[in-house]
């Protein structure tokens, strides 16, 4: 479903990569998670898989379009064919909650009144049809973030791409989120990519995990092996966290 | 005879302040809004036109020798214009002329601080859903700066109110123009005081209902 070749990306001015060589794949209907430290690259992966930064060299597919090579409308025509869930959930504080899951379905040109049937939808898949006229600012950090998976759903994407989805809220509401990634990844079969630097949430959601170490990838397999035997530096650090969290 | 006086010299101001604030406002916002738009690399800045000049950095200049004039050089430097475009160099109307064109770099200004301070992530989530620049700019950027549009437009009408009690003393009439024949040629002391204090009046009303507008629009969201 999403699959990355040879992806090189050196930003002008500084003297390393932010990332070098980086191939991996992810199957469909499969959440792979993307950790490492910060500074690792894993900002830089997301935003090139959203189109948001042009990578040097490689390719990223999603489907089978290879994002890389788009630009202008054809790349936005790509783009609302991703889901896309943000570590600060990103909402406009002027929409309401339905408001802001009908968002991307008028980006879409969506008509009016199936937009709203969709958004009203979603806030109900995520728990928050009573909360549909509120503004993000009356919501709770992990209410935003619900709102934010719902509109990361509106438009029916096949990808769902997580960037640090839990890393701004206490670990509770990440127990919470978490488990509503699972659900809408096994209920509407949505492949998803989590990235983040805490090992713990890869290891109660995902089936394949990456480990990016200075922009290259250290480590990826099965979640449940990579972590029972690790063999890099970076992930062997990381693994002596886990016990504690 | 003093409120005759007072009354004509208000609606004079008034009429200066709301119609260059009206021209300045547009035009400031417009101005404001490129120099945001076509500096922004996920916006206009790659686009083809600027490639050939940077409109931002040509505007940016422009407004900055409209902001280093003083006003009072700014309104006689341009009376050749304001001849050309209402007749004559004396007067209210006349006023509106310099007025408008020394309040633009400032509402400019003010539009572009407003809109550089929407959060970058949001501009980035729209980006990330396929919004082109200009829904961006219009669905996102626009309506998130809102309330701090309307304080950076409330500001400019009261630099308008200052602006104009100095066209007054060339001949614009308004405040200005009655602090100076009256209370100050004339040594009227009371036309000064009152003068003074309606300006003052004038002022924080301006400032009471911008600040309202914008609390209004905010505690909506």
């Amino acid at each position: 479903m999403i699959s990355l070749e040879n992806v090189s990306k050196k930003y002008p001015g500084q003297s390393m990569p932010a990332l070098s060589g980086v191939s991996f794949a992810v199957e469909q209907g499969d959440i792979c998670g993307i950790v490492g430290l910060s500074g690792a690259g894993k900002s830089t992966l997301i935003r090139c898989m959203t189109g948001l930064e042009r990578v040097d060299s490689g390719s990223i597919h999603i489907g089978d379009v290879d994002i890389t090579k788009l630009a202008g409308a054809e790349l936005r025509q790509a783009q609302r064919r991703l889901g896309v869930v943000f570590q600060h959930f990103n909402l406009l504080s002027h929409r309401t909650a339905l408001g802001n899951v009908m968002f991307p379905l008028e980006i879409a040109r969506t008509p009016a009144r199936e937009a709203k049937r969709r958004a009203e939808e979603l806030l109900d898949v995520v728990g928050l049809a009573d909360k549909r006229d509120a503004y993000p600012a009356k919501l709770s950090g992990g209410q935003q973030q619900r709102v934010g998976i719902a509109r990361a759903l509106a438009t029916n994407p096949a990808v769902l791409l997580c960037d640090e989805p839990t890393s701004a809220l206490d670990p509770i509401t990440t127990q919470s989120i978490l488990e509503l990634i699972r659900q809408v990844n096994a209920d509407f079969g949505v492949t998803v990519l989590i990235v983040t630097h805490q090992l713990s949430i890869t290891q109660q959601a995902c089936g394949s995990l990456v480990v990016i170490d200075e922009g290259q990838i250290v480590e990826k397999g099965p979640a449940q092996e990579v972590l029972r035997t690790p063999t890099s530096r970076i992930l062997k650090a990381m693994v002596t966290t886990l016990s504690w969290s | 005879m003093l409120y005759r006086l007072l009354r004509t010299a208000l609606l004079e101001t008034v009429w200066m302040v709301v119609v260059s604030g009206a021209i300045s406002i547009v035009l400031g916002t417009l101005v404001g809004a490129a120099l945001v738009f076509f500096s922004d690399p996920g916006l206009g800045r790659d686009w083809r036109i600027n490639r050939i000049f940077r409109i931002d950095q040509v505007l940016s200049a422009i407004v900055n020798v409209g902001r280093s004039l003083p006003f009072l050089v700014l309104m006689v430097a341009i009376i050749p214009l304001t001849r050309l475009l209402v007749g004559t160099s004396i007067g209210t109307q006349a006023a509106i002329v310099p007025l408008s064109i020394g309040a633009i770099p400032f509402a400019a200004r003010v539009v572009e601080s407003s809109m550089r301070g929407v959060d970058r992530g949001v501009v980035e989530a729209a980006l990330v859903m396929g919004a082109s620049p200009l829904e961006v700019l219009f669905k996102v950027m626009f309506p998130e700066a809102l309330p701090s549009l309307v304080l950076g437009f409330t500001l400019t009408l009261v630099s308008l109110v200052s602006f104009s009690a100095m066209a007054g003393a060339v001949g614009g009439g308004g405040l200005g123009d009655l602090a100076i024949r009256y209370g100050y040629q004339r040594f009227r002391t009371d036309v000064m005081i009152a003068t003074v204090v309606v300006l003052v009046v004038f002022v924080q009303a301006i400032q009471w209902v911008g600040q309202a507008i914008s609390v209004a629009v905010d505690r909506k969201r």
